[in-house]
C-alpha cells in the first residue's frame, strides 16, 4: 500500500515481537536477556564488527535482491543458492585462468559470474515454461546438483589445488582484486560494496521507472490481467530468472575479488536461504531488503559476543526465525487493515451512494485472493 | 390485497441496516412477505439486493433491525439456522458439484435427512412429482444445461425442507424459453403452498411471475406495486429514481470500410477433440458495431481471446484495416489498435492493488503519453491522462493514487472503458461492457461506445443483455457451439426470437433471424450446456439433445429462414429437434 505507516510498521512490529518472543526464550532458560542485548550492541563498537556487518549485509542484500526479482512476478528461485556458488567457482577459475590489466580483469571476472549465475538460472526457466515445471522443485534439486559440480571443478585433476587440508580453486592474481577501504584494526570495507548500492538503485529504477519493471510487477500481481494487457508471459518467466540467476552469481564477488582470492571448498554458503528469508522481511522494496540485510547481518555478527555473556548465541537463530514468519502475518494484516481503511475513505469522500454495496463486497474478497503473495515491494 | 393477519405473512424485515466499510448496503429495508405468494424484489445491480438476501439466509447479520419468519422474530447466525425455520436460496452462481450425480448433489451436506439411498431416492422422486421437474437422479450434473443445473438447486433447497425460496436473479443465465419453463414450475409451486422471494431487475418477468413487488433503490426500500397495474416504466422510475437509459443507437454510421475481419476462424480445444471456433468470418467496419449473441460458453470468450490474441487459433486469419495480425501477439494487436473491455474486470482488466495512473498504463505500456521512447515510463503523462479520464468518464474517485480495488465495479468499468478508448483504437473488443455496473455507469457506457461509434470505431460487443445487444448494434451475429449460425437484424428483432436463435431451438424468418448455416450437427438441438461445453464429446450431443419441447420453437412449417447467401454449407431445417 501506498503509505509510509504501512510499509514500516509490519516488520518494526515483526522485530519486537520476535525480540519479546526471544526475552521470553531467554527468561524461561534461565538466561539474562537484558545481559544479552547489551552485549550484542556493544559487540558493534568492537574491533572489526562494525565492517563486517556492512561487508556482510552487502553480501546479504545481494541474495536478497535476486531472490526479489523472482519474487515480483511470483516466481520462488530457491535456487540462489546454487546459481552463486555455481557462479562463484567459475569466476574463481577464469580470474585465475586469465590475464589482464587491473580493473578489467575484475570486471570480467564479475560478468564471468553473472553470466553464470544467469545460465544456471536458465535451466528452471526453460523448464518451467517448455516443460511446466515448478521452479522451486527444479532449482532445489540444481542446488544440490551444484554441490556437485563445485566439488567436480575444484578437483586437483580439473582447476584445483590442494592448501594444507582444504582443497580450491587457484588464487587469482592480483589485476583481478578489487580493493577496499581500510579502516585500520576496524577492518576493511569491500571495494564492491559501492557496486551493491548501484545495484540496489538500478533495481528500484527498474522496478517503477521501466516498462520492464512495470510488466514484471503487472505479471506477479494478476497474470491474466498482465496478459490482457499485452504482457507476455513466459517471456517474463525467462528474463525475470535469468535477471535473478545473474544477481545471484554476483552474491559471492566482494569475498572473492575483495577477500578471499579463491574459492575454496569451505568457502560460505547458505547466502541464497537467507537471501530469501530477507527478502520476505524487506517485502521485495531496495530500501526495505537494505535494513533487512543490516539486521541479519547484524545479528549474526554480534551474536559472537552472547556466548561471553552466558547466553547461548542459537537465540539468534530462533530470533531470525521468528521475525521472518512474524512480519509475513504482520504484512499481511497491515495491508487488510490499510485496505480497508482505504476503502472507507473512498466510501466516505464520495458519500455513501448505494451502488457500492455489494460490488464492494466483492471486491474486497477478489483484492485479498489476488495479492496475498508479496508482489507490491517495488511500488513508487 | 385483503388485509392480512400476521399468521399468514412468511418474512417480515423491518427496519435492516447494514453497513460495509464505506457503503451502507442496506438502509432501514421493510419487506413483508405474505405466504404462498410470489414476491419479487426488484432493484438496479448494486441496490443492495444481494446484500438483503443474504441477510435473510443468514450468510451475513445486519447492524439493526428485525426479521421474523412466520410470525416469530429470529435471528441467524448461518445459513443453518435460516434452512432450520424453512428458507432456502438458490444462489445465482450455482453451487453443485459437476461431477457427481443429480441425487449426490442433492444429498450432499443434508445426509441425516433421508440418508443417500432408497429413502432419499423416493424424496426426490417425490419432490420432483410436486414441482414438475423431470430429471433423471442419476444423471451426472457436468452433463445437465443450465436449466437443469438450476431445477437441481431448486431441488436441494426443497430438499431441505425449505418452504420459503429465494431465486436470486434466477433468469440471468436462461434464455426466454427456459425462463418461461422456470416460471410454470414457480406457479405450480405456488398452488403447493411455497413462498417465492424472486430478485431480478428485468421488469417484465416480474411483472409476469410476481404477485407483489418491493422496490429497492439505494439500499433502501421505495415502495411496493401491485404487478397487474404497473407499468414498465413505472417500475424503472421507482428503482432508478429517474428515467431509464436507453441503449438505443439512433442512426447508422456504419460505412463500408472494414476495419476487423476475421477469416475461417478455426480453434481446437486443447485436447483437438473438438473446434471451439469453428469457420467463424465476421466483419466489423468503420462505425458499426457488431453483437454476438449467443448462450454463455459457446464460443464467444474464445472467440475475443482469439481476436485479442490470448488465445492462438488453429487455423484462419485475423486482420485489422488490411493487415495481417495473425502471427503476433496481444501486444502488438494492441499497438495496432485493438482496443479491449474484457469480461471479468478483476481478472483481466485491472491490477487491483495499484493505483488507478498504474491500471491506465496496463495494455499501453510501450505508448504514449504513460510510455516513453527506449523503455522508460511516463509516470508524470500516465497521472495527466489518468486525470483526465476521470474527469471525462466520470470515475468517482477521491483521487487517482487509490487502488483500483477500492473503486465500485461501475467505477472501474468506466476506468477500463475510458482507458480502453484513450488509445485512438480502431475497434473495440468489448465483451460484456457493462455487466454488473449501476445504472448510471451503464448510461454513461453506452453514450460513450456510442459516441466513438459515430467517430467511426468499430465495435465487436458481446453481451448476454439481449436488450443492450439488440440496442447498441448495427447487426447481430448469433454463435451457437463456436460457429455464426444466423444473423438478426436489431431493428426488428425481439429479445424471446433472439433467444430461440441462440438454443438454435427455432429460426424463424418474421422476427428478422437469418439461419445460416445451422448443419448436420444441428443447430435444433439444445446445448445441454451452456459453461463448460469443453467436457463434453460432441458427438452425442444429438442424443442428449432437450429442449426439444421448447414451447417457443413455433412451428415447423414457417421454414428455412431467408439464407443470406454467403454460406455454401447450407442452411438446415428449423424443426425442434425431430432427428
Amino acid at each position: 500500500m501506498g503509505t509510509l505507516r504501512g510499509r514500516l510498521l509490519p516488520p518494526v512490529l515483526a522485530i519486537v515481537f520476535s525480540a519479546l518472543l526471544c526475552t521470553v526464550t531467554l527468561m524461561v532458560s534461565g538466561a539474562n536477556p537484558a545481559r544479552g542485548i547489551a552485549a550484542m550492541v556493544t559487540q558493534v563498537g568492537e574491533g572489526s564488527v562494525a565492517v563486517d556487518i556492512v561487508n556482510s549485509a552487502a553480501v546479504y542484500y545481494l541474495a536478497a535482491l535476486a531472490v526479489a526479482i523472482g519474487f515480483q512476478m511470483n516466481l520462488f528461485n530457491i535456487g540462489v543458492e546454487g546459481q552463486f556458488r555455481v557462479a562463484a567457482v567459475t569466476a574463481a577459475i577464469v580470474g585465475a585462468a586469465i590475464d589482464l590489466p587491473t580493473g578489467l580483469h575484475a570486471v570480467v571476472i564479475i560478468l564471468v559470474a553473472a553470466l553464470t549465475g544467469a545460465a544456471y538460472a536458465a535451466i528452471p526457466a526453460l523448464l518451467k515454461i517448455t516443460r511446466n515445471v515448478h521452479e522451486v522443485i527444479s532449482s532445489i534439486m540444481l542446488n544440490a546438483i551444484a554441490a556437485g559440480v563445485i566439488a567436480l571443478l575444484i578437483r586437483e585433476d580439473m582447476f584445483g589445488e590442494l592448501r594444507g587440508s582444504n582443497i580450491g580453486t587457484h588464487e587469482i592474481p592480483e589485476s583481478g582484486w578489487v580493493g577496499g577501504i581500510g579502516f585500520g584494526d576496524r577492518g576493511t570495507l569491500f571495494g564492491l560494496v559501492f557496486l551493491v548500492l548501484v545495484i540496489g538503485v538500478g533495481y528500484w529504477v527498474m522496478m517503477n521507472r521501466t516498462r520492464f519493471g512495470f510488466e514484471l510487477r503487472a505479471s506477479g500481481e494478476s497474470p491474466t490481467a498482465a496478459a490482457a494487457g499485452g504482457v507476455n508471459a513466459r517471456r517474463m518467466i525467462l528474463v525475470a530468472m535469468l535477471m535473478s540467476g545473474a544477481v545471484a552469481g554476483l552474491v559471492s564477488m566482494p569475498e572473492l575479488l575483495g577477500r578471499d582470492h579463491t574459492y575454496l571448498i569451505t568457502s560460505p554458503a547458505g547466502y541464497g536461504f537467507t537471501g530469501i528469508a530477507i527478502a520476505l522481511l524487506g517485502r521485495n522494496h531496495p530500501g526495505g531488503i537494505a535494513l533487512g540485510a543490516l539486521l541479519w547481518a547484524f545479528l549474526d555478527k554480534s551474536s559472537l559476543a552472547l556466548d561471553n555473556v552466558g547466553v547461548p548465541k542459537e537465540i539468534v537463530t530462533i530470533m531470525q526465525g521468528s521475525i521472518v514468519l512474524s512480519v509475513v502475518i504482520a504484512y499481511e494484516v497491515v495491508r487488510r487493515v490499510e485496505l480497508r481503511a482505504e476503502r472507507r475513505r473512498v466510501g466516505r469522500e464520495l458519500g455513501a451512494n448505494g451502488d457500492g454495496g455489494a460490488g464492494a463486497v466483492a471486491t474486497a474478497s477478489t483484492a485479498s485472493t489476488a495479492s496475498t503473495a508479496s508482489n507490491e515491494g517495488g511500488a513508487s | 390485497m385483503t388485509t392480512t393477519h400476521p399468521g399468514d405473512r412468511a418474512v417480515v424485515l423491518a427496519g435492516i441496516t447494514k453497513r460495509f466499510p464505506g457503503v451502507v448496503a442496506n438502509r432501514d429495508v421493510r419487506l413483508t412477505v405474505r405466504r404462498g405468494e410470489v414476491h419479487a424484489l426488484c432493484g438496479e445491480n448494486g441496490a443492495g439486493k444481494s446484500t438483503l438476501m443474504k441477510i435473510l439466509y443468514g450468510m451475513q447479520q445486519p447492524d439493526e433491525g428485525t426479521i421474523e419468519v412466520n410470525g416469530e422474530q429470529v435471528r441467524f447466525r448461518s445459513p443453518a439456522d435460516a434452512i432450520a425455520v424453512g428458507i432456502g436460496m438458490v444462489h445465482q452462481h450455482f453451487m453443485l458439484a459437476d461431477n457427481l450425480t443429480v441425487l449426490e448433489n442433492v444429498v450432499l451436506g443434508a445426509e441425516h435427512l433421508h440418508g443417500i439411498g432408497g429413502r432419499a431416492r423416493r424424496r426426490i422422486a417425490e419432490l420432483g412429482r410436486q414441482t414438475g421437474f423431470a430429471i433423471d437422479p442419476d444423471a451426472v450434473v457436468e452433463q445437465l444445461g443450465v436449466a437443469d443445473r438450476q431445477r437441481v438447486e431448486i431441488l436441494k433447497v426443497l430438499y431441505r425442507g425449505a418452504r420459503i425460496v429465494i431465486l436470486d436473479e434466477p433468469t440471468a443465465v436462461l434464455v426466454p424459453q427456459e425462463v418461461e419453463e422456470l416460471f410454470v414450475s414457480v406457479r405450480a409451486m405456488r398452488e403447493q403452498g411455497y413462498t417465492f422471494l424472486f430478485i431480478s431487475h428485468k421488469l417484465d418477468e416480474v411483472r409476469s411471475i410476481a404477485d407483489s413487488i418491493t422496490v429497492i433503490r439505494r439500499g433502501t426500500t421505495v415502495g411496493t406495486a401491485d404487478p397487474r397495474t404497473v407499468s414498465n416504466r413505472q417500475l424503472a422510475e421507482m428503482m432508478v429514481g429517474s428515467e431509464l437509459p436507453s441503449p438505443e443507437t439512433r442512426e447508422s454510421t456504419v460505412t463500408d470500410r472494414p476495419v476487423l475481419e476475421l477469416r475461417s476462424l478455426t480453434l481446437r480445444s486443447a485436447d483437438g477433440q473438438r473446434d471451439l471456433l469453428h469457420d467463424v468470418d465476421l466483419v466489423v467496419r468503420a462505425g458499426e458495431i457488431v453483437g454476438i449473441a449467443g448462450v454463455e460458453g459457446n464460443g464467444q470468450t474464445e472467440l475475443v481471446e482469439a481476436v485479442v490474441g490470448m488465445r492462438r487459433i488453429s487455423s484462419g486469419q485475423v486482420l485489422l484495416s488490411g493487415r495481417d495480425l495473425t502471427r503476433v501477439g496481444t501486444l502488438a494487436r494492441r499497438e495496432a489498435g485493438i482496443g479491449y473491455v474484457p469480461e471479468d474486470r478483476h481478472r483481466h482488466g485491472l491490477l487491483l492493488t495499484q493505483p488507478l495512473w498504474a491500471n491506465r498504463i496496463l495494455g499501453y505500456q510501450t505508448r504514449p503519453p504513460v510510455s516513453r521512447r527506449g523503455g522508460w515510463l511516463d509516470i508524470d503523462g500516465a497521472r495527466r491522462d489518468t486525470e483526465r479520464i476521470v474527469r471525462e468518464f466520470d470515475v468517482r474517485t477521491p483521487g487517482i493514487e487509490v487502488p483500483a480495488a477500492a473503486l465500485s465495479g461501475g467505477n472501474q468499468q468506466k476506468l477500463i472503458i475510458g482507458r480502453e478508448l484513450s488509445g485512438e483504437p480502431s475497434v473495440l473488443v468489448a465483451s460484456h461492457p457493462t455487466r454488473g455496473v449501476d445504472v448510471g455507469a451503464q448510461a454513461l457506457i453506452w453514450e460513450q461506445i456510442k459516441d466513438a461509434r459515430a467517430a467511426g470505431l468499430a465495435v465487436l460487443l458481446i453481451s448476454a443483455d439481449l436488450d443492450e445487444l439488440i440496442g447498441l448494434s448495427d447487426t447481430i451475429k448469433v454463435m451457437l457451439r463456436g460457429r455464426l449460425v444466423a444473423e438478426a437484424d436489431p431493428r426488428t428483432v425481439t429479445p424471446e426470437e433472439l433467444g430461440a436463435a441462440m438454443t438454435g431451438a427455432g429460426v424463424h424468418e418474421r422476427g428478422g433471424v437469418d439461419d445460416r448455416g445451422a448443419d448436420d450437427r444441428g443447430a435444433d438441438n439444445r446445448d445441454a450446456d451452456n459453461r463448460d461445453a469443453d467436457n463434453r464429446d460432441a458427438d452425442n450431443r444429438g442424443a442428449e439433445g432437450q429442449g426439444t419441447g421448447d414451447p417457443g420453437t413455433g412451428d415447423p412449417a414457417t421454414g428455412a429462414g431467408t439464407d443470406t447467401g454467403n454460406d455454401e454449407r447450407g442452411h438446415g431445417s428449423v424443426e425442434g429437434g425431430e432427428r
